[in-house]
C-alpha cells in the first residue's frame, strides 16, 4: 500500500478543510483500505472521520429513525430502538459481511461507496430516506447517480441518514455464499399510499423496481407480482448469475419480502 | 510517520511507525508478535483476527494509526501463567485444527463469540464463524470446539 498521511479530525469543519482531489475519509475502512492495498485507490491523505461525535449514535422519532454516519453496523443491528421501529432494517445490519465487518463498517461508508451490491443503499430507497450532509440534505432517489457514484462533491461529508417508518417492509437477500453481499437483494418498504421494491445487486446501481411498486400498490400481495418477466437487459451478469437469473431472484427475493412484512 | 501508542496483551507498547503500517504489519513486525497470521491479506480468511477494545477485528484492514491508544489482545495474549485458554484447550482437544494457520484467527474470533453469547447453539457458532475460513478440518471439530469451550468459560 503507497503511503498517504494519516489525519484524525474532531468535526466536520476540519475534515472539510482537509479534503482535496486526493484524499478520502476514513470511516471504517471496509472497503478503503482493501482497494488502497490492492492499488485500486490511492490517496495522499486519509481523514478519519470516526472521532467526530456527532457523527455516531441512533436517534427515533414518532416518524423516522436517524443513524449517524459513522455508526456501526454491530450499533444498528443491536440497537432496540431500530429492532423495534423498523425490524428490517436491524435484519440487513446482521446480515452484512461477517462479525468483524459488522464491529467497523459504518453505514455511511456503505453508502458513500455505493456498491452495486452493497445492502444499505436499498434501505435508503425503500424507506424514502434522506441523507443529511455537511452541506444539504439530499433525497436517497437523487443521491445514488450509477456504479460507486453518488451526488457527493468533493469534500462533502455525510453526517447522519434518516429514514421514514413505513407500515411495514422486509428485506431479503440472495447473498454470495463467499462474501455475503447480495446477488439480489430486495428491500419492501409499505408506506402510507405507496410501496417501494428497492433492489440492489441486480444492476450497476440500486434502483426502484417501478413496475412492481405499482402492483404492490394496487395490491399489496405476492400473488400481484408473481411470475412478473422483468426487463433483464440491463442486469448484471458474471460467474455468480447470470443477468436472467438475476431477473428471476428479483421477482423471488420481493415475494418473500411482501410475505414476511 | 507517526507514534503508535497501544496497550498490547497487558503491555505499554509505543513505536514510531509509518502512516500507511496496517495493524497486522504493526504487531507481527515492529512487536515480533507473529501468531497473528496474514492469510489472505484481503480481509476475507480470519486468519489476522485480534480484539481491540474487546471487539473481534481483522488487523489486515485495520491501519495502526487508526487504532491509536486502543487496547489490543493478540493470541499470544490468552494464555495464563503458561497455562492454556479454555478455548485453546478446547481445539486441542477436539483437533479442531490441523495445519493450524487459520487457529489464531479462529480463536480469537471465537472467544469473541462466547463473550457476547455464553451458550451459543450450532448455527449461531457456524454463523458466527463466517469471516474465519479453514482449508483442512471441515470445520465439525471447530464448532466441537467451541461448544466445549462454551461449558468451561
Amino acid at each position: 500500500m503507497k503511503d498517504f498521511n494519516y489525519h484524525s479530525v474532531k468535526d466536520s469543519k476540519e475534515a472539510s478543510k482537509l479534503a482535496s482531489s486526493s484524499s478520502a475519509f476514513l470511516a471504517g475502512g471496509m472497503t478503503t483500505i482493501p482497494s488502497m492495498k490492492l492499488g485500486l485507490a490511492t490517496y495522499k491523505d486519509l481523514i478519519d472521520i470516526k472521532n467526530i461525535k456527532k457523527l455516531s449514535g441512533i436517534k427515533v422519532s414518532g416518524k423516522s429513525v436517524t443513524i449517524g454516519a459513522a455508526t456501526k453496523h454491530v450499533e444498528v443491528s443491536n440497537s432496540k430502538d431500530v429492532k423495534k421501529a423498523i425490524p428490517s432494517l436491524s435484519s440487513l445490519a446482521e446480515g452484512i459481511g461477517d462479525p468483524q465487518v459488522r464491529n467497523r463498517g459504518t453505514i455511511g461508508g456503505s453508502i458513500a461507496n455505493n456498491d452495486p451490491s452493497a445492502d444499505y443503499p436499498s434501505a435508503c430507497i425503500a424507506l424514502n430516506a434522506t441523507i443529511h450532509t455537511n452541506e444539504r440534505k439530499i433525497e436517497a432517489s437523487k443521491f445514488f447517480k450509477g456504479m460507486f457514484e453518488t451526488a457527493l462533491k468533493k469534500g462533502e461529508l455525510i453526517e447522519a441518514i434518516e429514514f421514514q417508518i413505513p407500515e411495514k417492509s422486509s428485506y431479503q437477500k440472495h447473498p454470495n455464499p463467499a462474501s455475503r453481499y447480495a446477488i439480489v437483494g430486495v428491500y419492501v418498504a409499505k408506506h402510507k399510499g405507496d410501496v417501494n421494491v428497492a433492489v440492489t445487486g441486480a444492476k450497476s446501481c440500486v434502483y426502484n423496481d417501478k413496475e412492481m411498486s405499482k402492483a404492490l400498490s394496487g395490491n399489496f400481495s405476492s400473488s400481484s407480482i408473481d411470475g412478473m418477466d422483468l426487463d433483464s437487459s440491463e442486469m448484471n451478469s458474471d460467474m455468480h448469475a447470470s443477468a436472467e437469473f438475476r431477473a428471476s431472484l428479483v421477482v423471488t427475493q420481493a415475494k418473500k419480502a411482501v410475505d414476511a412484512c | 510517520m507517526g507514534k503508535i501508542s497501544l496497550e498490547v496483551n497487558g503491555r505499554k507498547v509505543e513505536k514510531e511507525a509509518p502512516d500507511n503500517t496496517l495493524l497486522s504489519t504493526f504487531l507481527r513486525e515492529y512487536l515480533q508478535l507473529t501468531g497473528t497470521h496474514i492469510g489472505c491479506d484481503t480481509s476475507q480468511c480470519g486468519a489476522c483476527v485480534v480484539h481491540v477494545d474487546g471487539n473481534s477485528l481483522k488487523s489486515c484492514t485495520a491501519l495502526a494509526a487508526d487504532i491509536n491508544g486502543s487496547k489490543v489482545t493478540t493470541i499470544e495474549g490468552l494464555e495464563t501463567n503458561g497455562k492454556m485458554h479454555p478455548m485453546q484447550e478446547a481445539f486441542k482437544k477436539l483437533h479442531g485444527l490441523q495445519c493450524g494457520f487459520c487457529t489464531p484467527g479462529m480463536v480469537m474470533s471465537a472467544v469473541d463469540l462466547l463473550q457476547k453469547n455464553k451458550k451459543p447453539s450450532d448455527t449461531e457458532i457456524r454463523d458466527w464463524l463466517e469471516g474465519n475460513i479453514c482449508r483442512c478440518t471441515g470445520y465439525q471439530n471447530i464448532v466441537a470446539a467451541v461448544k466445549e469451550a462454551a461449558t468451561k468459560m
